[in-house]
């Protein structure tokens, strides 16, 4: 159990047995009246965030979450399969848990995987991945600082913009916090 | 981060002018105890214990028991603690000026706390119109305004007195002291009596208090009253919030006897209190507390 004076940004708590974690909170004590937190609470499951203001005395019960590092494997129907790198043991989360994180799921890509009470429910992708361009306009040679972009196809289907210079069938860098072209790199 | 030295400079300013404003009028600076048998029973102020007793949360009932001893003008500058008490404004050790006049209401503190922060201001920045966290203060023009037509206006709130602890802590918190003192200050006046503490009832309306706080740019810095001197209400009063911790499960303190007993001697008479670091966060353009103390020991 926590009390209202351990919120921080990042604490993880289980309110009406889901798991969430605070993402901004607010101490507040107005002239001599009774002191309270306001909370912006992210869902772990579902992301959706929700304000909850807590009172000097409230308890905030515990998440017991882990998170485990694990190699992903293959799709099965629309599912994914995981293994962790230290037992070896699979799991399976699905398309909702894995959620937009599958446009950068390369075979054999190291994520973190959320556990909560035991079961996965959410992967975090390392901020980097090395992906090959599988479709794109043909590169404009030597236009390296216009800024200008084209839109190009990943291995996985999903759409990104890269400069004009980039060519069919290279890998490149993207962020995977936005999607973002970073740099291309030699394979 | 601890206060720069800049900082500590303009809050030693700041110190001198507040004592040449109490010197200027006749007022007697006083060094209340520290450490007290009997803390003022309030429902959401909690004492810091140590052998023999607690750590002062106000020096108020000593400096009231002056006032009944014949010392009409009286300050005080010093360290309180509040357990607990941790936010971007509050510290469980923090610094408060207290100063209590005789034959005196609240109107009259009202008066002493925009003359006392023109002053201050002057001294500590060179002037009364600055800037705080990017907006134009100046500190020449005040408004008054009562906790009813605050909470009407700004939370859409008719009856505070419907109001109960947590639901007044919360509108006044959140959707009315952000709104208060923005370039200017605010004096918010007429509490209701479940927030009347150790305040006088108000002639004309028996369901407040004559106690105000003044507010800048949403920073509380004062809280003030015409003083309660009757002993019999009081007493029932201290009762009254003694239950109201006991409910909530706190430490009970004993009542103050000494204070109860002095008080019948104590006539007309007004009193305030100042939080000093959040009087040089407002000046040194600070929104956390912890910028203008030479040492935040918790950190």
């Amino acid at each position: 159990m926590y009390e209202t004076s351990d919120i921080r940004k990042g604490l993880k708590v289980t309110m009406d047995g889901k798991p969430f974690i605070v993402v901004d909170f607010q101490h507040v004590k107005p002239g001599k009246g009774r002191a309270f937190t306001r909370t912006k609470l992210k869902n772990l499951i579902s992301g959706a965030v929700l304000e909850r203001t807590f009172f000097t005395g409230d308890k905030l019960e515990s998440a017991e979450l882990e998170e485990h590092t694990m190699q992903y494997l293959y799709p099965e129907g629309d599912k994914f399969v995981f293994m962790n790198t230290e037992n070896y043991e699979q799991v399976t989360l699905d398309g909702e848990q894995v959620g937009d994180a599958k446009d950068f799921l390369l075979d054999n890509l190291e994520v973190q995987v959320l556990f909560y009470e035991g079961r996965p429910i959410s992967i975090t992708l390392p901020t980097f991945v090395e992906m090959q361009i599988t479709h794109c306009e043909p590169g404009i040679r030597g236009d390296t600082a216009s800024g200008t972009t084209k839109p190009a196809t990943l291995s996985t289907g999903r759409a990104i913009q890269v400069p004009l210079f980039v060519e069919d069938g290279e890998w490149v860098r993207i962020d995977t916090r936005n999607g973002d072209y970073v740099e291309r790199v030699k394979r | 981060m601890p206060a720069s030295p800049q900082i500590l400079e303009l809050r030693s300013r700041l110190l001198g002018a507040l004592r040449a404003f109490f010197a200027a009028r006749g007022f007697v600076e006083i060094d209340p105890p520290v450490l007290v048998r009997a803390p003022a029973p309030e429902p959401h102020i909690d004492a810091v214990p140590v052998r023999g007793g607690w750590l002062r949360t106000s020096p108020e009932l000593h400096m009231k028991r002056l006032l009944a001893r014949g010392l009409p003008r009286i300050y005080s500058i010093g360290p309180c603690f509040r357990a607990g008490e941790r936010t971007a404004r509050h510290r469980e050790e923090f610094c408060l000026l207290e100063w209590y006049r005789a034959d005196a209401d609240y109107r009259d503190l009202m008066l002493d706390v925009e003359l006392l922060l023109r002053q201050a201001a002057q001294a500590a920045i060179g002037g009364e119109v600055f800037r705080y966290q990017g907006r134009g203060v100046d500190l020449g023009i005040v408004e008054r305004r009562t906790v009813r037509e605050a909470l009407a206006t700004e939370a859409g709130i008719a009856d505070p007195d419907s109001l109960d602890d947590d639901r007044w802590s919360v509108a006044i918190g959140t959707q009315v002291e952000p709104k208060l003192g923005r370039g200017r200050l605010t004096i918010l006046a007429d509490y209701p009596i479940s927030q009347g503490g150790l305040a006088r009832r108000h002639p004309d309306d028996p369901h407040t208090v004559e106690r105000f706080e003044a507010y800048v740019e949403g920073i509380e810095l004062a809280n003030g009253w015409s003083e309660l001197t009757d002993p019999a209400e009081q007493r029932a009063r201290f009762e009254r919030d003694r239950a109201r911790r006991a409910v909530m499960g706190k430490d009970d303190y004993p009542l103050d006897e000494e204070f109860l007993t002095e008080l019948s001697k104590v006539g007309r008479a007004a009193g305030i209190a100042l939080g000093v670091d959040r009087l040089v966060m407002l000046l040194a353009d600070r929104a956390e507390m912890g910028d203008v103390l030479a040492f935040d020991e918790r950190d």
